[in-house]
């Protein structure tokens, strides 16, 4: 049986199939005698100090990983699991009704989640889920079941989960777990994000996989194009053993290119830098031979907790990569939210259409004291002089230039504070939105650098919702307005004498890698692992050829004949495609 | 013996966030270390005052007025204390 889903890491693997916390935990309803109540209550209370010790180990493994902040969360769930309503409705029902204690739990565990989902506030809406969590723990431990956790996996095999959330994340096992594949999801969810950062194959938003797939079953796990084969026969494992091969041939010829530089034939030079979201991806972007961070994200911090991060908490992460990276620079990207979950303690409303909503730097000007928070530990963790600030979502002069206001106000206030800082660190605007693009020569004066979002440019730009499946096909990179946005950036940019990266989705697919040479794009910032294709793309053509390429392209009136242009072009240039096939199985995340 | 006395007082939440896990989690682990019984009450709803999903079902966001009660021999300390600890927002903002 084959399944299509979501391609969220590339990578093909065989192997047994690991399920992972299905919720088909039975709930006996028996009755029971007077006699054994005693019985029952010290069942109850057992299983209670079970799920307490599990907790806190996890706790505790979740701070030496993440930091205290990241484990707070657990001491509001272990006061769930102490609550005082909670045991005495489970005693009080246990005497009146004489029924198992699974029942009773499970039913008042139900009523006190009722209670929170129909609370009209989002944010203690959400703490259903927590009471739900530390219920099904509490329930595993009176039924007797393992609770198979990715920490807990002693096989080699391929997680099957209808979603993993972060804080089991931080368990994965390379050595363990091949592959995995998840109900729920999309390419830029916390799951897919942290799959591709640690390189295992993986595809998401399988829908009921879980449903599809028992314990034990082989899996094919096809990463490149979202496929998974459940018991596949032995002639498709076998030809799935070739692709695998083709695949592990591929990356081994890549990994020459790692320590080599990135230039043209014709002798023209290319920055190739990484983006990344935790600290630890610095280690992976090196390894690849990135020669810096184009795009740190720094949405990461304020997911999975209750609270806002500290200045503190900032300046530590900061201050990892920029000492890693070092002498390389550093852009980090501040932070780009929107009205979604990761806020919702801020009261943030749900918005009808937050892609246009209050997010990212219009967030951050309103919300001054958590922005402010935010540039004082970058400032900070300067110390090399290695940092770059990026502002996201800027779409008018008058943002760039009350965020640069901002941002003299901290530096004043850090000195004030007896900080020693360095005053003149570079600071950037992110192109992603077509009005701003339109304006790039007058915003040039008021920063060092631009960065170009193309996922963003894109979708604005065409009017295309990149979520919506139903118009897929008119996300067209190679549409000519696109083209001729992203042409006018670069110009302004050098006019102007700034520099100009492209951080989006469009800088690592390989086929528009010419043309952004021909227009003069000699910056780039893609996943670490995409790093190598696209060195052995550009050290096997010439500046010169890809700026006529640009010309002609230039003469045409429609994304799909230039994108007919651009394959052909490659496949003439570059005749092993690479990774090709596997970027167009698998879009990757957003910018 | 000591008196089993009831002390009442309205608090007002004047951290920015409300009552939400966090400081939910502070009231309670504070709450416990009393002897006294301890409500809570938002708009008619009473609860627990030593129980967190109580605290949190009351929904409280900033600038909720909540009257505590507590009954028991240590009930005036419980509710001083409860007071430092509206009074320190919860050791936010």
């Amino acid at each position: 049986m084959s399944h299509k889903g979501i391609a969220a890491s590339p990578g093909i693997v065989i192997g047994r199939a690991l399920l992972l916390d299905r919720d088909d935990l039975t709930i006996p309803k028996h009755e029971i005698k007077e006699e054994d109540l005693p019985k029952e209550i010290a069942r109850f209370e057992d299983a209670l100090i079970k799920t307490r010790k599990e907790m806190i180990e996890m706790q505790t493994r979740i701070e030496d990983k993440m930091g205290t902040k990241h484990a707070e969360i657990f001491d509001a769930h272990l006061l769930v699991l102490e609550d005082r309503m909670l045991i005495e409705e489970v005693i009080r029902r246990l005497e009146k009704e004489k029924r198992c204690v699974e029942f009773v739990f499970y039913e008042s565990l139900q009523k006190f989640a009722k209670a929170f989902s129909s609370i009209e506030d989002e944010y203690l809406k959400e703490r259903a889920a927590d009471i739900q969590d530390v219920g099904r723990r509490v329930l595993r431990n009176l039924l007797g079941k393992h609770h198979e956790t990715l920490s807990s996996i002693e096989e080699k095999g391929i997680v099957i989960a209808y979603d993993l959330a972060p804080s089991e994340t931080v368990f994965i096992n390379k050595s363990f777990v091949l592959g995995f594949a998840t109900d729920i999801g999309s390419r830029t969810s916390h799951t897919a994000i942290i799959a591709r950062s640690l390189e295992i194959p993986a595809i998401v938003g399988l829908e009921d996989i879980t449903q599809r797939v028992e314990y034990g079953d082989t899996i094919i796990l096809d990463g490149i194009h979202g496929i998974i084969e459940i018991n596949p026969n032995e002639k498709l494992i076998a030809h799935y053993r070739e692709e695998i091969k083709k695949f592990e041939e591929i990356t081994r010829n890549l990994s020459v290119f790692q320590t080599l530089p990135a230039v043209t034939t014709d002798d023209h030079k290319l920055k190739l830098m990484a983006n990344i979201e935790l600290p630890s991806e610095s280690d992976s972007a090196l390894i690849h031979g990135a020669v810096g961070i184009g795009l740190y994200r720094t949405e990461f911090f304020y997911m999975n907790r209750t609270d806002l991060p500290t200045e503190q908490e900032h300046y530590e992460n900061y201050k990892i990569v920029a000492d890693k990276m070092y002498p390389h620079e550093v852009v980090v990207r501040t932070m780009d939210l929107g009205g979604d979950k990761f806020l919702s303690h801020l009261n943030v409303p749900n918005e009808l259409n937050p892609f246009m909503g209050w997010r990212a730097i219009r967030f951050s000007l309103e919300k001054k004291d958590i922005f402010k928070t935010q540039l004082r530990a970058i400032l900070r963790a300067n110390e090399h002089g290695n940092l770059k600030i990026l502002y996201p979502l800027i779409t008018n002069l008058e943002e760039l230039i009350q965020a640069n206001l901002v941002l003299e106000v901290v530096k004043k206030e850090l000195i004030a504070d007896g900080h020693t800082i360095n005053t003149d660190i570079g600071v950037g605007a992110m192109i992603e939105v077509p009005s701003a693009a339109l304006i790039t020569d007058l915003l040039a004066p008021h920063v060092d650098f631009f960065s170009i979002g193309t996922n963003d440019l894109i979708q604005y730009a065409l009017a295309v919702d990149r979520v919506n499946e139903h118009i897929a096909y008119l996300y067209d990179p190679a549409h000519p307005g696109v083209l001729r946005f992203i042409d006018k950036i670069i110009r302004d940019a050098k006019d102007a004498n700034i520099r100009v990266a492209m951080c989006g989705e469009m800088a690592s697919d390989p086929i528009y890698i010419p043309l952004l040479i021909g227009m003069g794009l000699e910056e780039f910032s893609v996943p670490s692992a995409f790093i190598s294709e696209i060195k052995k793309v550009s050290r096997s053509i010439s500046r010169t050829e890809c700026q006529k390429l640009w010309s002609q392209v230039q003469k045409i009136s429609t994304g799909k004949e230039i994108q007919k242009i651009l394959v052909e072009f490659l496949r003439l240039k570059v005749p092993e495609l690479l990774l090709y096939n596997s970027f167009h199985g698998g879009e990757l995340d957003s910018t | 013996m000591a008196a089993q006395k009831i002390v009442r007082k309205t608090l007002t939440i004047k951290n920015r966030l409300g009552l939400h896990a966090r400081p939910a989690a502070l009231l309670v682990q504070l709450t416990n270390t009393f002897a006294s019984e301890i409500t809570v009450e938002n708009n008619g709803q009473k609860v627990n005052g030593k129980s967190i999903m109580g605290l949190m079902m009351l929904a409280a966001a900033h600038n909720t007025k909540l009257i505590f009660e507590a009954c028991g021999k240590d009930s005036e300390n419980a509710i001083k204390k409860i007071k430092e600890l509206f009074d320190l927002k919860f050791h936010e903002d």
